[in-house]
Formats: structure tokens, sequence, C-alpha cells
């Protein structure tokens, strides 16, 4: 509403933003509710009914205590279900062996962005039946990232800690755990898919809270940045853990490349014993979950025709 | 009336300043409690059964243990005189004698509360030691005010912290509870999403203002160990809101509060009448330990700030930090800069040994807590 004979240009302008949402937040939410319609249509699912069907431990204020805002995930969602089906045309295998309740799901870390995350998430929640909603542990250094910081514990991203894990599996909600970490995803091209060393911590975490641990094979996620080397120095001036060098960047392909992701599930191990064992015992149990990943994508690899198909 | 209950009768008498012959510290040796009932004949019949009771402890050998503090005495606090410590003597002079110290004057005071104008640093602490028989102290007196000198400050909260602590170790007073705060932990990125009370206090690892309350939550940690007679409760609230004049209520109460560009972490709230409940259920006899203490739900800083009715001024992190290290200087803010990381990162806590072992639940919802800060802005107004 225009105020007459104020003085003041665009007075009345100003009291409709002060009434109402912020221009940026009201295109941010028409540019989100087309992504999802789009999305919806392309798919052929209820993207809003997934979300619905998660349930997360809420506070007294209706709030999940870690963040996750079912505003955003729903965006988010939208656009990890075209990447899932459209544009990296992902095939799930075994997703049915994912148990009910708390569940650790280890993957092998790969291409140099987590779109590896992404694609076992948007499965969880497109294509296992009820929808479970997954929890990834990210790094730490993410927390001081602006707007990352904001972004990722709007999706249910955690930093990653032992006791925020602990907490999360004790509400029985399901985690991805990356043991390689950030020496992962940064592999360069000549080491694709030769799993690195595993953290032994999320054996521990397993046996502690008596969690099923189930593996899973990623593949097509090594070519979609191919890195010819990692350059240490400037990883170390911008406090990154790596800096990959990427062809396809200098070549102006900044997305990733269209490669077709396989993602298989294997049964779950179910471990005992004492958390606080000695290294050496803990460790023939993480080999044991290594071995596995390494073998599924061993297979995988055997089987696929191409790249891209 | 006052025969039908001996224990409040004893304590009226210790109350009434005239009375300056020291009172006999009977609640701490059993002894002494036998010879003051041998020596009053008149109310034999009523005081017989609380004579019996309270030589119970005899009948087993009292080497080096102390008998269970009876409810008699007095509960000292220190900074009676903020919002806080209005608050609890309010609510604890119902139940008990209540002894307030505070540098400030308190006009508006209940009657039955002595007050005494003092320094905390001055000698004249130890004569209402001397003088009076202290069940429990409550320590509110911590100095938080960032534009206080370092030098002034530690000598206030460290210093005299340790003097009182020194009293009450030689006067034995059987309850400390100590008002630390959550910010001991510090805002830090690899925090876990909740801070337990095992966590280490990291708080003046960025930030050197909050060097002497860290010192100060150890040193109530220290004597929690050192002195074993005395039930040492520790308190760490999360942020304390409401009509009390702190960093937290007085951020949420500015119209147009600074966020930084990107991030919006988690925060809690406590409303500071929660508080003041959690200080007495940490003064029953048997509790002791650190606890931290949560409000009701957690929720994003941005829509903290938008339920309480401001509008966040959303500032780049780089240029937040000069602009405010200027503001600072110029004494136009009173914000230090390092205070920002509170707006960055997580600093909240896990109150599940507080709901255990304290009995505490926050009662007052959230929407109560930010109309509670929301009244005094517009009043202010």
């Amino acid at each position: 509403m225009a105020q007459r004979g104020s003085i003041v240009p665009f007075a009345g302008w100003r009291r409709t933003r002060l009434l109402g949402e912020s221009p940026l937040r009201q295109a941010v939410r028409s540019i989100g509710d087309r992504v999802v319609r789009i999305a919806e249509e392309v798919v052929g699912q209820d993207i809003d009914a997934r979300i619905a069907g998660i349930k997360t431990h809420k506070n007294e204020v209706g709030h999940d205590p870690f963040g996750f805002d079912p505003e955003t995930s729903r965006y988010a969602l939208a656009v990890a279900a075209l990447l899932h089906r459209r544009y990296f045309r992902t095939q799930v295998y075994g997703i049915e062996r994912v148990p009910a309740g708390r569940v650790l799901i280890v993957a092998n870390h790969s291409g140099q962005l987590p779109v590896d995350a992404v694609m076992i998430a948007s499965a969880l929640m497109l294509d296992a039946d009820p929808p479970r909603f997954p929890r990834s542990m990210v790094e730490t250094w993410t927390a001081e990232l602006p707007f990352i910081s904001t972004l990722y514990p709007r999706l249910g991203q955690v930093v990653g800690s032992p006791e925020n894990a602990r907490r999360l599996l004790r509400q029985e909600e399901s985690l991805i755990v990356f043991p390689e970490g950030a020496r992962g995803i940064s592999k360069t091209f000549d080491q694709r898919y030769q799993l690195t060393d595993f953290g032994l911590g999320f054996v521990r975490l397993a046996l502690e809270t008596n969690t099923p641990i189930v593996p899973v094979a990623v593949i097509g996620g090594e070519e979609q940045y191919p890195s010819i080397a990692d350059f240490k120095p400037l990883a170390r001036l911008l406090r990154m853990p790596a800096f990959p060098v990427m062809p396809q960047v200098f070549f102006g392909m900044i997305a990733p490349l269209p490669t077709k992701y396989r993602l298989y599930f294997g049964e779950p191990f179910r471990f005992a014993g004492d958390a606080d064992d000695d290294d050496c015992v803990i460790e023939e149990k993480v080999w044991l979950v290594k071995s596995t990943i390494q073998s599924m994508v061993n297979r995988g690899l055997r089987e696929r025709k191409g790249v891209f198909v | 009336m006052s025969l039908s209950k001996p224990s409040a009768r004893r304590g009226r008498e210790s109350a009434r300043p005239s009375a300056r012959v020291p009172v006999a510290r009977g609640v701490f040796s059993p002894r002494a409690e036998e010879r003051g009932s041998v020596q009053e004949p008149e109310p034999a019949p009523l005081a017989q059964p609380a004579a019996a009771r309270v030589r119970e402890p005899k009948a087993e050998p009292v080497t080096g243990t102390r008998p269970k503090a009876a409810p008699e005495g007095a509960v000292l606090v220190t900074g009676i005189c903020g919002r806080l410590g209005k608050l609890l003597a309010r609510e604890l002079h119902r139940t008990e004698q209540v002894v307030g110290v505070d540098r400030r004057a308190f006009p508006d005071r209940p009657k039955d509360i002595v007050h005494h104008q003092l320094d905390m640093r001055r000698k004249k602490m130890k004569d209402i030691f001397r003088g009076r028989n202290i069940r429990a102290v409550v320590h509110l007196g911590i100095l938080h005010d960032p534009r206080r000198s370092d030098r002034e400050r530690h000598s206030w909260n460290v210093v005299a912290f340790q003097k009182l602590l020194d009293y009450m170790s030689q006067y034995e007073v059987p309850k400390l509870v100590v008002l630390s705060g959550a910010n001991v932990y510090g805002p830090q990125a690899n925090n876990p999403q909740f801070l337990t009370e095992d966590a280490p206090l990291l708080g003046a690892q960025h930030f050197g203002g909050m060097r002497d309350l860290v010192e100060l939550d150890m040193l109530a940690q220290s004597f929690f160990w050192k002195h074993p007679h005395t039930e040492t409760v520790v308190l760490r609230p999360c942020h304390i809101v409401g009509r009390v004049h702190n960093a937290a209520s007085n951020y949420l109460r500015l119209e147009r509060p600074v966020m930084v560009m990107g991030f919006d972490p988690m925060m809690q709230l406590v409303h500071e009448k929660d508080v003041v409940r959690a200080i007495q259920l940490a003064l029953r006899p048997g509790v002791r330990g650190i606890f931290n203490i949560r409000g009701p739900g957690e929720m994003p800083l941005s829509r903290i700030i938008r339920e309480a009715g401001g509008r966040p001024r959303v500032v780049p992190s780089p240029l937040a930090r000069v602009a405010l290290d200027q503001l600072w200087k110029l004494r136009l803010s009173s914000f230090p800069a390092q205070e920002l990381d509170h707006l960055r990162y997580v600093c909240m806590v896990d109150d599940s040994r507080a709901r255990a072992e304290l009995g505490y639940e926050p009662l007052h919802s959230i929407e109560r807590v930010l109309r509670d800060v929301r009244r005094l802005r517009y009043q202010v107004a």
C-alpha cells in the first residue's frame, strides 16, 4: 500500500517488505516450487509424500535438533531426483537389504565432489520402501564455510563427530559413512576404484551401538571428474583437504560428466564384540567390510559395458 | 505456632541481627545438637522427636563423615542484586532464610532477607560466615561485563571466588551452587551438536575474555574434589534469556540484530525462571555434580530472531568482524568482535544428566521466553 503524501521515496514498498517476506525469499520459494513440480513430472514420484514420510526426533518446538528442515530438503530432493533418474541414470541393486531401524551405510568414496553421497541418499529416499532418510557425516571444515554450513544441517547432514553419530544411532536413524574420508574422494584418475585405507571408527561405533553395517559399492563416481593431480600447496593455502586438478574444468565443463551410476547394496554385517578392543582386533572387522566393498566394486566394474551406458 | 516447628524457630532466632550470641553450629556436629536439646528443657515434648531424629547419626561411628545437611541455616546468595539474584531471592525467601551479598543496594527486598552491601573481596565477607549459620552458598556474583578491565574481572571472578571457597571450607558449609554457563565450552566448528558435561572447556580458545569464567568453573570443579564433604553443584545453562541484562537478551532485544552471512547455527535459550528453579533443585541435600541446563527446544538463530520480532541484518563475516571491532573501540557497541563466533557455530548442551539426577525440566515455552525478551524492548522503546 503506497503512502500518499510521504516524502520518503518507496515508503510503501518498505512497509510491504516489513510485513511480508523478503523478495529474495519469495523468489527462492517460487523457483523451488517449480523445480519440485518438474521433478515430480519427470520422475513420476510424489516428492512431498516422500519428505512427509521422514520421521525424525523432533524437539519441543517441532524442530529437528540437528537442524533438518523439510522445506529446504524438498527442493534438494527434487534436484537430487532429477540427477538420480535423468543425469546419472542411476541403477540400484539390493536396496531391500537395508534393515529397518539404526543402520550404518558404508561406501567407497570417489569423484572430487560428494555426488556419491547424494546418489545413495536419493536412492534411499526414492527407491527404498518406506523411504529411509539418511544422515551423512560431513567434514568438520564444512562448518566453517559460509552458506555450506547453513545448507548442510538443513538437509540433515551432521558434522562428523563420534558423539553425534552415537546420538543419531541411538535414535534409530541411518547414517552414511565414508571411512576413506577425504583420502578417498580426492583420488587421482590412475587410482580409480582402488579403496584407500579405512578408518577404524565406524566399526567401533557399530560395536558400541549394536548397529548393522550395510556395505555399498558405488560405480561411476570416479569418472565424473577425472583428476590428474592433487595440487597440495594450494590446498594448504585454501585450507582444503585437497586441490584436484581437473582438465574438464579448463575446457569449460564445470558440471560433472554424465557417467552412469550403479549402486550395489550388500548383505548387512552384524558384528559383536568389545568396542574398546585393540586396533588389531578391530582392523580384522574393518578389513572384512573393506574387502567386501572392493570385491563388490570389482564385480560391478566387470559387469558394466561402458562408463556412460 | 513456632513451637510446632522447632527448625523454623531456630532459624528465626539466628536471622535476628540483634541476637549477637553465636548460634551453636549444631547442624553439623550431632554432639552440639544433643547438648543444645539438653540445655533447653521447656519444649521437651515437642523437641523430643526432633532431637531423636538428629541424634540418629550418632549411633553410627562419626569418623570424618558428615551427617546430612539439616534444612536449617541461611542460604547466602552472592550477586543478589542482579535480575537473576532478585528472582532467586524472591523464590527462596518463602521457604529459606536468605542472606544477600552485593556491592549494589537492594532497596526493594522482601523484609526477611538480610542484605549486606559490601564488596565480595573485602574481609567483611568472613564476618558473615562467622556470625551466622550458613547452610548453602549460591554464587551468582560473577562479573560478565566485557567493558571492565581484565584485572578487575580477574580479581572479582577468580580471587574473590577463591576467598569465598576458603571461607566455605573453613566454616564447613555443606553446599555450594555455582552458576557457570555453556559459554565455557565455547562455540567451535567441530563441536558435537550437543555437548555433555565431560566436554573440554575451550571457551577461552578464541576469546581471551572468557578466561576467568573458565577458571572460575575449574576452581569450582577442583573444590568439588578437594572438599568431598561439601556438595558442590556447577550449573552450566545455555543462553539465559528473559528480563535479565546479558549479551544474549540484549542481542535479541535489538530491532535489527546482526547475523553473519551464510551462517545460521542452531541455538538454545532458557528462561531465567527455569534457571532459578534449577538452582532451587540444586539446593536440595544430596545433589552434587555438574549439570548442563537446556531450554525448551532448539531453533535456528534466524527463526529465533524472527519470532522475537526482530529482522536480521545479514553482514559478511570479515566485514562484521572489522565493523564490530571499530564500534567496540568507539564504545558504540557492547559486543566484542570475538563473540561473533556464537553467531557462526553451535554451542548447545545435552541436559540428560540434569533431567535424570536433578529432576529438572524446562517449564517455560519458547514463545514465553521470547515474549519476555520482547516485552522489555517495547518498554524501553
